[in-house]
């Protein structure tokens, strides 16, 4: 044969095989062949399910390469697509189960009137002067201003270079607000705070690196040619997507040391992240704080009622027309007043990549699916005989129709566990890529069933139609035909 | 031929028809669109940062123990430590020009600012990148310089950036060039950088700003340098590597560094890195897409064609007798395998009909979403006629086939 077809000879083969049982079925209606059954019939609903079962498996090896490109299109559309979702489903999840609704992130409009416009979003961050005004207002159940850098620690050890630890200068209420667990020791208290105490509280994996993970609280750690007391150390904690600070990069991202952000500010250590100027604001550089036309910080609170967050909204118009009479603000107060999914939500951290992708699986699906819909329905209409020969002998067409879906049914089942497979083949291959999120990318039980309840109600819901269709056929009409 | 039998055949498998119809119109419309995509990504990732990208090398580094202060000693003595690092850099024999420099194309690390006409800002406002650097930087980044002249040495200014100190010289983009002066009169202006005066002295052709992301993408050629050596606890520095040196150059300026000085950070992942590494770094996630994109795209044509293949052998097994009586009554065998062929195109042509539209109304959805642009036409006519090939490839094979059933068939009984 010139075109090497997976079909030539097995289609042609089959076509042979489907008259054969039909000419067996005529002559002696006895097992191989179909026996009588249906409305009629004795056997226990279960034991039918047995011998549909044997029927569907008989007829899907009859025809081996068809039902192995359909086995295949499930398994590579369910694989294609579960992959996708399972790595959706990790990147848009909470980063503070149970808790992120509480936490808000307030934003206020400092900006001169330059470059205006109404319903323009405030920025993003606050500045320096805001962010202390806010906090030491003190009207949330807690609140934290912070704000991101990196220092060089010099573990003064022989065997250990000096490295850069990623760093968060913040105020201490970012650990009960976060619910960030401490293994040791505990946070800095809010007056140290301010009396620019030279304490830190460093990570666990930190911890394990300079001190093989013993309690080190009361040690001394060198950042920043310092000397700094560790209070505290945090047991293992890395809410993903990063969301108290996106700049960092979103999915991640975890830092090793914690110092109190009065310090940073005395000591002027360096920042990393977004900094975001106008009028003749400078952005600062290097141990250059911006100055106060600048916002770079950012500020959590946590209100535990929702008639606390209405107030604090009031709250945050008040301090800006306050500071709009005192001269500083120039715009109407302008403020925004988040949740942590509201605000992961606004600044879309699931990357569009991701959902485009997720997008392209789906349709990937869509197209797999119309084309094992095409092939079972040429599959059943090709069995009209076989099928008119049963409803002749009395099959009702409930039955046959229950026959072809549980024969559409192991196809998806065996499609679901390829699609499994591939799936997780595909998170592993996920998790090779140079993406933040790479590592993230594991398959969760949730996702397991949801694979498997894809998998097999999209089959059946493929093989409804041609099901149905092959099943009207009428019972006479197909003995006389041939 | 007439197209009458054929259609009143198809009419016989309208559901069959209607799903092979809706299968290759989605998948026409996925493939064009996932291959524009690709296509998008692989541009996005190739377009010239204006510098001379091979043998370009950036050193970023931190001194341990530097002055901390803001004073001036302490300026003083952070510029001297500079100023001897690029010395021991530049004595260096494959080294051929090396230069400070705050920033490097595509790298990440950047500054910016707001240039307008007039101290006030109002009016035309452009978002530039500043790259800071002293005279060797052009040179060094291989930068081709279109007007007017390089910074003098006597020019190269040194702080610790508080904001109030700024240049009177700059060399700015041509983007930035045309934009504040549309007449093209650019050269010897005088610009505000954040409501500060410099001149224009030189114009250099291209140069892509240090940022890829999506808030710097409006502006992405907008840059400026600045005859300016920054001096901070972290300098960094351009190297421009003898050809064919790059590797040796990498190695050499560790070693020289740390010789100077030793008590600096300098990490292995992005102390030293040639800026094409820094560009397969900072374009892996669309080259992965692209590539993912692709593997999806050739995975749903073979679907789609093994599909056609499925379907079309089982028409051929149902027509047996049918084909054997039009072999018996004198049909050659090219006359049944054209048959198959005009059956498939026209179902083809139908799927494509459909798949065109279904595409353009992806790429309206994708322009909506994804701020894609829109779809090229020509992208769509190459993708109709690569499906409609696939499908006469798809097919050749059943109808081959189905041309081989004997005219004896039509006499059989069953």
């Amino acid at each position: 044969m010139f075109f090497p077809s997976p079909f030539g000879e097995g289609a042609q083969r089959a076509g042979e095989g489907t008259f054969e049982a039909q000419r067996c079925a005529l002559a002696e209606p006895s097992p191989p062949a179909p026996p009588p059954m249906g409305e009629g019939s004795n056997i226990q609903e279960d034991g039918m399910f047995g011998y549909y079962l044997d029927l569907a498996l008989r007829s899907l090896k009859r025809n081996k390469s068809l039902t192995a490109l359909m086995v295949l299109a499930i398994a590579l559309g369910i694989g294609a697509s579960m992959t996708m979702l399972t790595v959706l489903h990790v990147l848009s999840g909470d980063p503070l189960p149970g808790k992120s609704a509480l936490i808000y992130y307030p934003q206020i409009d400092p900006q001169d009137l330059k470059g205006m416009q109404p319903n323009k979003e405030p920025p993003e961050q606050v500045t320096l002067i805001d962010g202390l005004n806010l906090l030491h207002a003190g009207r949330a159940d807690h609140q934290a201003l912070m704000s991101g850098g990196s220092v060089p620690l010099d573990p003064q050890k022989t065997d250990l270079d000096p490295f850069y630890v990623e760093a968060r200068y913040t105020t201490p209420d970012f650990f009960p607000m976060f619910d960030a667990p401490f293994l040791f020791g505990h946070a800095w208290t809010e007056a140290d705070g301010e009396a620019k105490v030279r304490e830190v509280v460093i990570a666990r994996s930190l911890n394990d690196k300079l001190f093989g993970g013993a309690d080190s609280v009361g040690r001394i750690v060198r950042m920043a040619g310092v000397d700094w007391r560790i209070v505290g150390v945090l047991d293992k904690w890395r809410p993903n997507p990063h969301f108290y600070d996106l700049n960092t990069g979103s999915y991640d991202y975890g830092e090793q040391v914690f110092l109190p952000l009065q310090t940073m500010l005395d000591l002027r250590l360096d920042r990393n992240g977004s900094t975001d100027c106008w009028g003749n604001g400078g952005g600062g550089v290097g141990n250059i704080l911006p100055s106060d036309d600048c916002v770079w910080l950012q500020f959590w609170v946590q209100l535990d009622t929702p008639t606390k967050a209405a107030a604090y909204k009031e709250f945050l118009v008040h301090y800006s027309q306050e500071q709009k009479a005192l001269g500083r603000f120039q715009r109407a107060p302008n403020v925004r007043l988040r949740n942590v999914m509201q605000w992961l939500d606004y600044q879309m951290v699931v990357p569009g990549d991701v959902r485009l992708q997720t997008g392209l699986a789906f349709g990937f699906l869509l197209v797999c699916l119309v084309n094992t819909v095409g092939l079972m329905l040429a599959k059943f209409m090709r069995r009209a005989a076989e099928l008119g020969v049963r409803r002749a002998l009395g099959a009702s067409k409930r039955a046959l129709f229950a026959q072809l879906l549980i024969e559409s049914g192991v196809v998806g089942l065996v499609g679901g566990v390829g699609g499994l497979l591939l799936a997780l083949f595909g998170l592993w291959l996920v998790r090779q890529r140079p993406s933040d999120y790479a590592a993230l990318a594991h398959l969760d039980l949730s996702m397991l069933f949801i694979t498997f309840a894809l998998a097999v109600g999209a089959t059946l819901l493929a093989g409804l139609l041609p099901a149905w269709r092959a099943c009207q056929v009428a019972p006479a009409l197909q003995l006389k035909s041939n | 031929m007439s197209l009458h039998p054929v259609i009143s055949a198809l009419r016989r498998h309208k559901a069959g028809v209607v799903l092979i119809v809706l299968q290759i119109a989605l998948t026409l419309a996925i493939v064009c669109n996932a291959i524009f995509l690709i296509q998008q990504r692989i541009e996005r990732a190739s377009r010239p940062t204006g510098a001379v990208e091979d043998g370009l090398i950036r050193i970023s580094q931190t001194w341990f123990g530097a002055p901390s202060g803001d004073d001036a000693a302490a300026i003083e003595k952070l510029d001297a430590m500079q100023r001897a690092d690029l010395a021991t850099l530049r004595a260096l024999p494959d080294v051929q020009d090396a230069a400070a420099s705050t920033s490097m194309p595509l790298q990440g690390m950047i500054y910016s600012g707001n240039l307008s006409l007039n101290p006030q800002q109002s009016g035309l406002n452009v978002t530039a990148a500043y790259y800071y650097g002293d005279e060797r930087l052009r040179p060094t980044l291989g930068v081709r310089l279109v007007a007017g002249r390089d910074f003098k040495v006597d020019e190269i200014l040194h702080h610790g950036i508080s904001g109030d100190a700024v240049s009177p010289v700059v060399i700015v983009s041509q983007p930035v060039a045309d934009k504040l002066f549309p007449q093209g009169d650019a050269l010897g202006k005088t610009i505000y950088q954040d409501g500060k005066p410099a001149a224009i002295v030189g114009i250099v052709e291209r140069l892509q700003t240090p940022t890829t992301q999506a808030w710097g993408s409006s502006w992405d050629y907008n840059s400026v340098l600045e005859p300016v050596r920054l001096d901070g606890a972290s300098a960094s520095y351009a190297l421009r590597a003898r050809p064919g040196r790059e590797q040796a150059v990498m190695r050499e300026a560790r070693k020289a560094l740390l010789a100077v000085n030793p008590l600096r950070v300098m990490p292995e992942s992005w102390g030293i890195q040639s800026l094409s590494q820094i560009r397969a770094k900072i374009y892996r996630a669309d080259h992965a897409m692209a590539l993912l994109m692709t593997v999806i795209c050739v995975i749903l044509l073979g679907v789609t064609a093994a599909g056609i293949v499925g379907l079309t052998s089982f028409w051929v097994g149902q027509r047996r007798k049918q084909i054997g009586v039009r072999r018996a009554l004198g049909a050659r065998k090219a006359d049944i395998v054209r048959y198959f062929q005009v059956e498939n195109l026209l179902i083809a042509g139908v799927g494509v009909v459909l798949g065109a539209l279904l595409a353009a109304l992806l790429n309206l959805w994708l322009m909506a979403h994804y701020a894609m642009p829109r779809l090229p036409p020509a992208y769509l006519l190459v993708g109709v006629l690569a499906v409609l090939a696939l499908g006469q490839f798809a097919v050749w094979g059943p109808a081959r086939r189905a041309s081989h059933v004997p005219p004896v068939v039509a006499t059989r009984a069953t």
